[in-house]
């Protein structure tokens, strides 16, 4: 019983820190209309620049700058905004789908940096040893644990409701405006991309943050930690909770690991063991099939929440098959 | 230097035909199709089955590590990626593309993408394989440079299919209507021509392509389920600095990122080289999004 | 005259809850010029977009001799007899004059297209010496006379032009329309948009005037242009030049 009580400790931080990237991604997505295909950069980010600065100093790594958690999970969250900005200013006042384009560019690209940069972050060996925030507070690791899940939950809360604030705010009430029809924002004298522009970064960041907040629970960092696979694992959770509402997105996490991890547990049971690796494969395929299928049945589920919103897209969709694309 | 120049030329012809295809697709179909990788891993393991399954003899012509039945299987494999590509425009796309924007047919692409790689995966296998074990040995032809018979014969099929697409686009009725539509859809429809005709041939054409540069991928490097996945990024990077839309572009953006890949390494560790298609990117969006030729549709 | 083409309460726009146009209704017959004019936001566009099959059609009628338009796939519209020039973007830049020519003669079989497009060049000789130019590279005045002679390569029955004088000069205006009379009076039917009100009518049989997406007035042309209402129309609404 201890057991899956402790296993349950593990997954629930997992889904919070999925549910903070996923509230990022909905941000850029649900509230911005903006397509990152890249999501597994951004944590990466995050993750690695919260490792370099909270981690042990050693020879041969140019990282490891003992900061205090808190700094190091900040440096990352701005790391990662940082290249958030990068992306966002070559591609955002172009054609929507470049962002889609540089984004997984991005993600491709951190891979590649985290497995050969060695001296950064330690190639594919990753970055260990790193110390985990509190640590010496506890006599105990599973009452760490705990505590770690009730940390994780309060940030992921405070982000919901700044979130909801902010989407209330003026500034949310701007990027609907745009969201729904740019040529009317712009005649306000609001300029579209700057805001859009915003809106993405702090996602970003967002996702940075849920990276930092990774490393401090695991005290290792990895390239294995950050796949492909997980930006449509997170993108699948933003699918199924339904876009442009944070509960949504977080039910989503839920239900998507959930059947993650239990689809991969009985997986692995059934497919002898000289095939694991493609067991991993059947995996994907639903996520696949979640995603698609989704976008076949209930598109208007992923546009957005209000008919404004899908009527939106209905005439983007006219304009931009019909004629030239508006600019 | 030179044999920087001549891997780069042979890497750059792979990627100069899959984006033909890709530019195809975004110029007149409108949308970045991420699955359009996936059809090179397709048509790549396609021969790949068709060779297995029928369990055809792997004499090689000549001095190359391949013969006749894996131009047959490169056929087969051909037709079989058309279907699935066609098959996934009736399934997926043609039903969403009146009714969402373009950003969503994207994002099915995203999806279909990992669909097709994953099956792929299950069926074959994730290590990597080869169509044949011949060895070959690499020629010196001068001093600093060392070629395969198997690179010069994907060099000059690649030369041989670029000129051929050409001509379709410039002399054919069918390309002339593709250029147009290219441009301008509903001005074209006006014209009287058929959307879903020029839709339809779109996907033979760029699929036909697709599996052909997968199987020259297979000959020359190896195959593997992440073959599209790791090439999307050069492809999109050659149909962006070329100009959407535009097929001598792509082929030129598609040598040119081959070579700076190619060059890259000299200066920059191996391990970095699939970056070098992203940076170039980035740049090219930066300074002149339009690309070197301007696309037929544009950045906008 | 029977008409050519009848257009009874058509009701469309770009969302069908959302009309632009509220039961118009119009007919043209062979060898007819007739101008569809209106202040800015009429819905003279959108009725000549819905007839051609652009836009969705949520109510009424569209008949081209017996045959029905509503729904039918717009690319099918030439081979019914019906050419339609847009207001902009009416020729391919990127492809040359000879292309833009040979694309409108597709519906064609190959020799009538030759010949149809030798005749284009007879009756636009200015066009001859741009041949092998991308069209983009043509003045306002030679784009309109390429687009107009694009249109009239499948010897249509009817043709419509939204705003053909726009962006022309005078001397050009009259030139464009100087083509359009010796069409009509070849017997073709011509349904034309104008902004260019009293230019339009001058060489006009018939006007309609529109407003608010509704027919206002309609008669003869030479009767309108003194009819004071039509000034009214126009003047009621910002825009509108003479």
């Amino acid at each position: 019983m201890l057991g899956l009580a402790v296993y349950l400790v593990f997954f629930l931080i997992v889904v919070t820190i999925y549910a903070i990237m996923v509230m990022g991604l909905n941000l850029q997505w649900g509230f911005t209309g903006l397509f990152n295909a890249g999501v597994v950069g951004f944590y990466a980010i995050g993750a690695y620049g919260t490792a370099i600065l909270i981690g042990p100093d050693r020879a041969a790594l140019i990282g490891g700058f003992e900061m205090p958690f808190v700094v190091g999970l900040l440096g990352g969250a701005i790391a990662a905004g940082a290249a958030g900005l990068v992306v966002g200013l070559a591609t955002l006042r172009l054609r929507e789908e470049y962002l889609a384009i540089a984004t997984f560019g991005i993600g491709i690209t951190i891979q590649l940096v985290a497995l050969n940069f060695d001296a950064l972050t330690g190639g594919a060996n990753g970055l260990i040893g790193l110390p985990r925030p509190y640590f010496d507070r506890f006599a105990v690791s599973n009452a760490y644990n705990l505590a770690y899940l009730v940390g994780v939950i309060l940030i992921a809360g405070v982000i919901y409701f700044a979130l909801e604030r902010a989407v209330q705010s003026p500034w949310g009430r701007i990027l609907r405006a745009i969201r729904e029809d740019v040529t009317a924002a712009r005649s306000l004298g609001k300029n579209p991309t700057l805001i859009r522009l915003q809106a993405f970064v702090l996602g970003s960041a967002i996702m940075g943050l849920a990276g930092g907040l990774y490393v401090g629970f695991i005290g290792f960092v990895s390239p294995i930690d950050f796949l492909p696979i997980l930006t449509f694992q997170i993108w699948a959770m933003l699918i199924v909770g339904g876009s442009g509402n944070n509960r949504g997105a977080i039910l989503g996490v839920l239900v998507v690991w959930g059947i993650w991890t239990a689809s991969g547990y009985f997986i692995g049971q059934i497919v002898p063991p000289g095939y694991q690796s493609q067991a991993g494969s059947i995996q994907a395929i639903l996520i696949g099939l979640v995603i698609v299928m989704t976008l076949l049945l209930r598109p208007r589920g992923l546009i957005g929440e209000e008919e404004s919103v899908s009527s939106h897209a209905r005439k983007q969709a006219q304009q931009a098959y019909k004629k030239k694309p508006a600019p | 230097m030179l044999q920087a120049l001549a891997d780069g030329l042979l890497t750059g012809a792979i990627y100069a035909l899959g984006a033909i295809g890709l530019t195809l697709t975004m110029g007149i179909l409108r949308f970045a199709n991420f699955a359009h990788a996936e059809m090179m891993t397709w048509g790549a393991y396609m021969a790949l089955g068709v060779l297995t399954v029928f369990g055809l003899p792997t004499a090689p012509l000549g001095p190359l590590t391949f013969g006749w039945p894996l131009l047959l299987a490169t056929v087969v494999a051909c037709a079989l990626t058309v279907a699935l590509a066609l098959l996934i425009d009736w399934l997926v796309f043609r039903r969403m593309r009146d009714r969402v924007g373009h950003l969503t047919l994207v994002f099915a692409s995203f999806g279909i993408a990992l669909l097709i790689r994953n099956v792929v995966h299950l069926i074959f296998g994730g290590r990597a394989t080869y169509y044949t074990t011949e060895l070959q040995i690499a020629v010196r032809v001068l001093p600093d440079l060392r070629i395969m018979p198997d690179q010069v014969f994907t060099l000059s099929l690649a030369v041989v299919l670029v000129i051929a697409v050409h001509q379709f686009l410039q002399r054919t009725p069918l390309g002339l209507s593709m250029r147009a539509v290219s441009e301008n859809p509903s001005l074209a429809v006006i014209n009287g021509v058929s959307l879903a005709r020029v839709v339809r041939w779109t996907w033979i054409v760029g699929g036909a392509l697709a599996a052909v540069a997968g199987v020259l991928y297979g000959v020359t490097v190896q195959l593997r389920p992440e073959l599209g996945f790791h090439l999307l990024l050069p492809l999109f990077a050659a149909v962006i600095l070329g100009g959407v839309g535009n097929v001598v572009g792509a082929v030129v953006g598609g040598v040119l990122i081959g070579l700076i890949e190619s060059f890259s390494v000299l200066v920059i560790p191996p391990g970095y080289k699939l970056a070098i298609p992203f940076l170039v990117l980035l740049v090219v969006l930066y300074l002149k999004p339009t690309g070197l030729f301007g696309g037929t549709s544009g950045g906008r | 005259m029977t008409a050519l083409l009848s257009v009874a309460a058509l009701t469309a726009g770009y969302r069908p809850d959302l009309p632009i146009i509220n039961g118009i209704s119009l007919t043209i017959s062979a060898g007819e010029l007739v101008t569809i004019i209106g202040p800015n936001g009429a819905g003279k566009s959108t009725l000549i977009k819905a007839i051609a099959g652009l836009l969705p059609i949520t109510d009424g009628t569209v008949t081209l001799g017996h045959q029905s338009l509503v729904g039918l796939s717009p690319h099918l519209m030439s081979g019914f007899g019906m050419a339609y020039v847009p207001q902009s973007d009416n020729i391919f830049a990127t492809l040359t004059v000879d292309e833009n020519l040979r694309l409108g003669a597709l519906p064609l079989p190959r020799s009538q297209a030759r010949a149809q497009i030798s005749a284009a060049y007879d009756r636009f000789p200015d066009l001859v010496r741009f041949r092998k130019a991308k069209a983009g590279n043509l003045s306002g005045g030679q784009r309109q006379m390429l687009a107009v002679a694009r249109a009239l390569l499948t010897g249509p029955q009817l043709i419509m032009l939204d705003e053909p004088s726009a962006g022309l000069a005078p001397k050009m205006v009259e030139e464009v329309f100087g083509h359009l009379v010796t069409l009509v009076r070849g017997g073709v039917a011509v349904l034309m948009v104008e902004q260019n009100a009293k230019a339009a009518m001058r060489i006009s049989d018939r006007t309609y005037v529109l407003a608010e997406g509704r027919n206002r007035l309609d008669g003869p042309s030479d009767r309108l242009l003194e009819d004071p209402e039509v000034a009214r129309i126009y003047l009621g609404q910002a825009g509108g030049k003479h």
